[in-house]
């Protein structure tokens, strides 16, 4: 066996088959997902874009794809912001409990349950609050009623059943607690011993400690994890859909009968009778969606590197 | 060991040397306080328990922070307060957990039986039926959609960790899966509905869309654990096994992916528990039907959740002459328990594998 000196063209290292196939693959598979991504876009644009311009029967009761769909929206972020203003002071106040409050031995296992409650289909939640959140929230808007009646929230007439836009933004905010907490946790876990102690050493208290040295470090992190509880609970419908009878309105009040639908528990409750036409209407009210959630999302991805780099430096 | 002879309490409180503080029983004395204030309450306004309890936490978080003010001073008392409020957000959120579970538990218990895992819906009209159908549609859609998203998950995260180097196109797919993670589902399940809209024509309805839809959902998930596992593995591994002269892609196969083998399998398991109980893409996509379809490419095809949803949504009545809720109730019940329960094997499973697997490799936290 001889071997030559090494020479300009079998300088370049060898390239098996082996090797191309494999990395072809992994390289296909990586553009697969952007395909899928792109798919998404394509076709809920090329099967919603009838739905933009069909007859107007379609739209009962409006009469154009705005009109149609701007109540949806409506209720949609209605739907969300009640959900968000319950969640966000809770799962900040779980977050610090297991960062900060609870006993060192049960804060592992606390926030593995507060996990668990993610895992938990949203069907179930559905379920739940369809069948018993809804009956027992009935005294409690009652007594919103009878009391904060003056405030445009509550103005009733209060519903007997107890499905109202209050009860789906409760059941919506203990299924974004867990998205929220988890992360909110995360960041206060992180944040520099040397910072807590030192305003400790100073002589503050736990909670000014808190104030003082977790919360503006932790700020971008939780409104992060808040931007994509957000996310979740603008796309989710089955909780939604079993909860809420709805009509299209446009509403404040979140304590009647009359509640506006969200654009997913719309699709989910009318895709049966779905002819053609209608459905291209769903598919593009699922569109509009869609591209809320993603800016929000994107928002959100936006917020968490530019926290990332301030940590990293 | 010190040499200072220790103050009198009593002088070092007055010369503002050491803070007064409430005894170490004091919070014990208010909560109990509370709830008898609470329970007097109850009994003479005629309120319900939840309220007397609600209105004792209430006493608690007001009366503790007071008192604490008066002896303590504010700053004690802002920390007493938020002390409070930090254990009874707590409570509050695990309240509704042990609800639900419980709930499901009394509710769904009852109607477990050999026959209610055993049959279909076909021709049920009153009481009786059960979930097969279902069960079987839940299994073989998540498995098509494991079948799925496994291969292009596991190959991006190979790419993005062995191949890509931050390149464009890696950091164009880490950017993307953050996005797809953000998804509604009810989007993935109308993708999936359009795709097939436009091969088969506006009416189709079958069990395959479902699994595409799910693997939409399933696929970021998949990435973004195995990434992370991959990333775990020693790059000294890696050198020693191309010192001996082999060739990148066997390296992959035979000494990263079987190193990092424990943590993409649990990935997976959680990102299989993740979709199992999806609901509004599989609504969409699949369908709803009676009968067992155990054919993923023709026709609707029940789901478990699609299942507690239709029986939810139109429960039946009773039988004649009857009362009580209608029978599609605890059929829903049931369903959501044997889901629950599936979800959480699921669940524990991938907490099984973690420790098992764990030592393997250094864990960052």
């Amino acid at each position: 066996m001889t071997f030559s000196a090494p020479t300009e063209a079998t300088r370049k290292p060898v390239v098996r088959l082996g090797d191309r196939l494999f990395a072809g693959t992994a390289r296909t598979a990586a553009l697969i997902i952007m395909l899928a991504l792109a798919g998404v876009f394509v076709f809920l644009t090329i099967e919603g874009l009838p739905g933009l311009t069909a007859p107007e029967s379609i739209y009962k009761p409006a009469d154009d794809f705005w009109s149609y769909v701007g109540p949806l929206v409506f209720g949609t972020i209605l739907a969300a912001i009640v959900a968000l203003v319950i969640a966000v002071p809770f799962s900040i106040g779980v977050a610090l409990f297991i960062s900060h409050y609870a006993p060192p031995r049960l804060a592992a296992p606390i926030a593995y349950v507060i996990d668990l409650l993610a895992a938990i289909p949203s069907v179930v939640y559905g379920l739940w609050g369809g069948l018993a959140l809804a009956h027992s929230m009935t005294p409690a808007i009652n007594w919103l009623y009878d009391n904060l009646s003056f405030i445009p929230f509550f103005a009733g007439p209060p519903s007997v059943t107890g499905r109202t836009m209050l009860t789906a933004g409760i059941v919506l905010a203990i299924m974004v607690i867990p998205i929220t907490t988890a992360i909110s946790r995360e960041v206060f876990a992180q944040v520099p011993r040397l910072h807590e102690e030192a305003a400790m050493a100073l002589g503050a208290t736990r909670w000014e400690t808190i104030r003082l040295a977790v919360f503006p470090y932790a700020r971008s992190g939780v409104v992060s994890g808040v931007m994509l509880g957000l996310g979740r609970a603008l796309g989710e419908t089955m909780a939604v859909a079993m909860v809420l009878s709805a009509t299209p309105v446009v509403t404040l009040n979140l304590i009647s009968n009359t509640n506006p639908a969200t654009i997913a528990s719309n699709i989910a409750s009318n895709y049966k009778e779905a002819t053609p036409d209608r459905q291209a209407l769903l598919i593009a009210t699922g569109l509009v969606l869609f591209a809320v959630t993603f800016a929000v999302n994107f928002v959100a991805r936006l917020i968490v590197s530019r926290h990332e780099k301030k940590v990293s430096r | 060991m010190s040499t200072t002879t220790p103050i009198e309490p009593d002088f070092a409180v007055s010369a503002g040397l050491v803070q007064p503080r409430l005894p170490r029983w004091g919070s014990a004395l208010v909560a109990v306080m509370a709830l008898a204030l609470a329970g007097l309450l109850t009994m003479v306004l005629g309120l319900s328990l939840v309220a007397g309890f609600v209105v004792a936490a209430l006493l608690f978080v007001v009366g503790l922070p007071l008192w604490s003010r008066m002896v303590e001073g504010s700053r004690a008392a802002a920390d007493r307060f938020a002390t409070c409020l930090v254990w009874a957000s707590f409570a509050a959120v695990v309240v509704p957990l042990v609800w639900l579970v419980w709930l499901v538990l009394k509710n769904g218990f009852g109607v477990l039986s050999v026959e209610f895992l055993t049959y279909s819906m076909r021709g049920i009209v009153g009481e009786g039926g059960g979930i097969y159908h279902a069960l079987m549609g839940t299994l073989l859609v998540t498995l098509a959609a494991t079948l799925i998203s496994v291969p292009i998950g596991l190959f991006t995260a190979i790419y993005l960790v062995e191949y890509g180097r931050g390149g464009r196109l890696a950091r164009t797919t880490t950017f993307l899966v953050d996005v797809m993670t953000g998804i509604p589902s009810i989007v993935a399940g109308l993708f999936a509905l359009a795709l097939f809209v436009m091969i088969f024509g506006p009416a189709i309805r079958i069990g395959f869309g479902g699994s595409v839809a799910l693997s939409l959902l399933m696929i970021p998930t998949v990435v973004r654990s195995a990434e992370e596992m991959l990333r775990l593995v020693p790059s000294d591994l890696r050198e020693a096994s191309y010192a001996l002269g082999v060739p990148k892609w066997r390296t992959i196969i035979k000494v990263v992916l079987p190193t990092a083998f424990g943590g993409i399998v649990t990935g997976i398991v959680l990102a299989i528990s993740r979709v199992i109980g999806e609901t509004a893409p599989l609504l969409v996509v699949a369908g709803a039907t009676d009968s067992v379809n155990m054919n993923l490419f023709s026709g609707r095809m029940m789901t478990l959740p699609v299942y507690i949803y239709t029986q939810y949504s139109s429960p039946g009545v009773p039988a004649f002459g009857e009362t009580g809720p209608p029978p599609g109730y605890a059929r829903a019940w049931g369903a959501a328990l044997v889901l629950i329960a599936i979800v959480m094997v699921l669940n524990l499973a991938a907490r099984i594998l973690q420790k098992t697997f764990a030592p393997k490799t250094e864990r960052r936290r």
